[in-house]
């Protein structure tokens, strides 16, 4: 890259943390200058607003203000943490770094792994660290990798079952800085854990790039669940990766509600037979945000299996945008695959935009897609009112109940009632004044 | 203390089908509507209920002394006027038990004692919980549907019912089942029952006290229970040929499809 900007090789060297960390830190610092700064003139970044991204307005933090890695006495989580309600284990993240976290006893006996990658040693995490992300590494990834100066690890050993969940919270502050989250789950073979993780940032300038490793072994089942609440000027560019070995399962889930320009790439690879994956979201923007999905479902074994449903809604004049592949390799014969995008457009400044592509080079396959994107249909509120149900409620009732069947696919169920109501309160701005809720 | 359509004119995108509706039905009363395919008896049912896109252009509607003409369609139905539809809309995600709390409250009742008046109404109509726990409609069996249309109406009770073809697209029990439970209504809440239908089959459960044969936009002849015995032996063109008036139109080409959609 050739612009000016304050994410050098030298800064990348300065964070602290182990040599290993540091090695890998530098490297992509020096594969940075080699890539292009991505553009909306790529097909990946169509419709998005990476033109408007200015890295130069962003500085990475100083090692003085991250801190050295290890744990500080910061109570866990707070109140977020306590909505979770039971939980296995917790990781409280700060600006990338690893500031909380706790496990079960009993979970750690069984030798659960939940802490922080930079006090890891390199042998523990060679081989999963990066295995997902670094592929085709674009200059966010490799800028990820730049500054990435710790993260969640979470390591459920062979046939372990971790029956609650394992929350991450990701808080990124500090305004005008640039922070690296990293989240690493390996669940080894016919292992079965939740993760759920939510990403917040206060009112604040902030450019969060993070990336998601989850990495499913053969017979492994993991249910992954991601919410993004930051707060109106972050930019937030994210990449969801996950590999699954032979019979596999992974259900993951995505809902947006934050961000000034929040983007996510999620992607399962399929990369042995009997493989299923199924990738959720539910994503609603309003003003002026805009919320950008990017999806790949990659079948690269026979007799795999994905699913996806993605639905979101806009109004005032946000903009959504989901762009996804399924890609079914020639070796993945008998495979399906299912995607499924719909939006709703509230209001007449928003728009949404819907490209799903399929990409089949196997002919003994089952795939199928639909995408829809229009406003609430007119019969349904004619209905609701002949009930007696007023508009501006029959609106609600109806964009809640849109998002009902995602809803119902979240993988963490105690997640559902309060985001339900985060829903419900952004469908409050709609008609201001009314006596929301 | 009644509905009362006076003079009522009007239709959908500035083609006037209604052509001076008058009818008026007391607390308790049924009256049955029954006029061939196309004869605008949908349309009535929409311009009562404000559908947008039908437009009242003249004439005057009351509940019980307010006029609703103009109201917006949810006021309609708070000031007591409740349509089951003919093709119920499926709303996904939304259950029956979320539409009938949201419609209580904003009509300032408490909607505490809902789910026992639902587990009530839905043991008397035969409605299985699925049907409650899904999406309203959605994959709903034509009489599951009108079941699910009269639950609606029993738990919100309104002083006044308008069942546009209640007795299309279900089976004999179901029509039945329906038929006794609006019946019931009338002696136990008083409901006022306006039923448009062009079959009298539905009439033999619920016993109309008033039959109005509806044509060209208009009640051509009112009378009692005998007048849907003359439609069933003579038919429309039996009731035209006493009047000495002509069937109009769109009867003549939709008259060999009982269940086509008269298409406004």
């Amino acid at each position: 890259m050739t612009m000016q900007h304050p994410f050098t090789v030298d800064a990348a060297r300065a964070l602290g943390g182990p040599d290993w960390l540091r090695d890998r830190r530098v490297a992509a610092a020096e594969g940075l200058a080699d890539v292009e700064w991505p553009t909306a003139e790529e097909e990946i970044w169509r419709y998005s607003r990476i033109d408007e991204l200015e890295l130069a307005r962003f500085r990475p933090m100083s090692a003085e203000e991250l801190g050295a890695p290890g744990v500080d006495s910061v109570p866990g989580g707070g109140p977020v943490a306590a909505e979770v309600g039971e939980r296995a284990g917790l990781v409280v993240v700060r600006d990338g770094r690893v500031v909380h976290h706790e496990l079960d006893p009993a979970l750690a006996d069984r030798g659960v792994v939940v802490g922080g990658l930079a006090t890891l040693d390199h042998a523990s995490v060679a081989g999963t660290l990066g295995a997902t992300s670094d592929a085709s590494p674009d200059a966010f990834t490799l800028l990820h990798d730049a500054f990435l100066a710790g993260g969640a690890y979470v390591h459920v050993p062979k046939g372990v079952v971790v029956d609650a969940p394992i929350v991450v919270l990701h808080w990124s502050d500090g305004d005008g800085l640039a922070s690296f989250p990293h989240t690493l789950v390996v669940a080894e073979e016919t292992s079965q854990v939740s993760v759920l993780e939510r990403f917040g940032s206060p009112d604040v300038e902030h450019l969060v790039d993070a990336v998601v490793e989850l990495i499913v072994r053969d017979g492994a089942n993991v249910r992954y669940q991601a919410v993004q609440e930051y707060g109106p000027r972050t930019w937030s560019v994210a990449l969801q990766r996950a590999h699954l070995g032979r019979d596999a399962v992974l259900r993951s889930s995505a809902v947006a509600l934050g961000g000034a320009y929040a983007r996510l790439r999620s992607e399962a690879r399929l990369e042995a037979p009997g493989a299923e994956s199924e990738q959720v979201a539910v994503y609603y923007g309003d003003q002026d945000q805009m919320l950008d999905f990017r999806t790949l479902q990659d079948h690269v074994a026979p007799r795999t299996h994905s699913n996806l449903l993605f639905k979101g809604a806009v109004e005032d004049r946000a903009r959504s945008v989901y762009s996804g592949l399924v890609h079914i390799h020639p070796e993945a014969q008998k495979s399906t695959a299912t995607q499924s995008n719909r939006n709703l457009v509230l209001t007449e400044g928003a728009g949404a935009e819907s490209i799903p592509n399929l990409e089949i080079e196997a002919d003994d396959v089952r795939c199928s897609h639909a995408s829809a994107v229009g406003p609430i249909d007119e019969d349904q509120r004619y209905y609701l009112a002949t009930r007696g149900v007023p508009p501006e409620e029959a609106e609600r009732l109806i964009v809640l109940g849109f998002f009902e069947d995602v809803f119902e696919r979240l993988p963490v169920a105690a997640l559902v009632g309060p985001l339900r109501r985060a829903v419900h309160d952004k469908l409050g701005h709609l008609h201001p004044g009314d006596g929301r809720g | 203390m009644s509905l009362v359509i006076r003079n009522l004119r009007g239709g959908v995108a500035g083609t006037e089908i209604l052509r001076g509706v008058d009818l008026e039905v007391a607390p308790g009363e049924v009256h049955a509507l029954m006029g061939p395919n196309g004869s605008g008896k949908s349309t009535l049912s929409h311009v009562l209920m404000g559908r947008e896109g039908y437009e009242a252009t003249g004439g005057s509607v009351t509940v019980d002394g307010m006029e609703i003409l103009g109201l917006e369609t949810s006021r309609r139905a708070a000031a007591g006027l409740f349509l089951a539809m003919q093709y119920p809309i499926e709303v996904p995600g939304v259950r029956i038990a979320d539409l009938l709390a949201s419609s209580m409250r904003a009509r300032g009742v408490d909607p505490s004692d809902l789910d026992a008046a639902l587990a009530t109404e839905a043991a008397r109509l035969e409605v299985r919980d699925e049907f409650l726990t899904r999406g309203v409609n959605v994959e709903f069996s034509g009489g599951e549907q009108k079941r699910a249309e009269t639950l609606q109406l029993a738990v919100l009770r309104p002083g006044y019912a308008v069942l546009d073809e209640i007795d299309s697209g279900l089976d004999v029990d179901a029509l039945r089942d329906v038929a006794r439970r609006v019946k019931a209504m009338t002696t136990e809440n008083g409901l006022g029952v306006l039923a448009i239908t062009h079959y009298s089959r539905l009439l033999t459960e619920l016993t109309p006290d008033v039959v109005h044969v509806f044509m060209g936009g208009r009640i051509v002849t009112s009378g009692g229970p005998e007048l849907a015995d003359e439609l069933e032996a003579g038919g429309y063109d039996g009731i035209a040929a006493r009047l000495g008036i002509e069937v109009p139109g769109p009867v003549q080409t939709r008259a060999d499809d009982p269940f086509a959609d008269p298409g406004f």
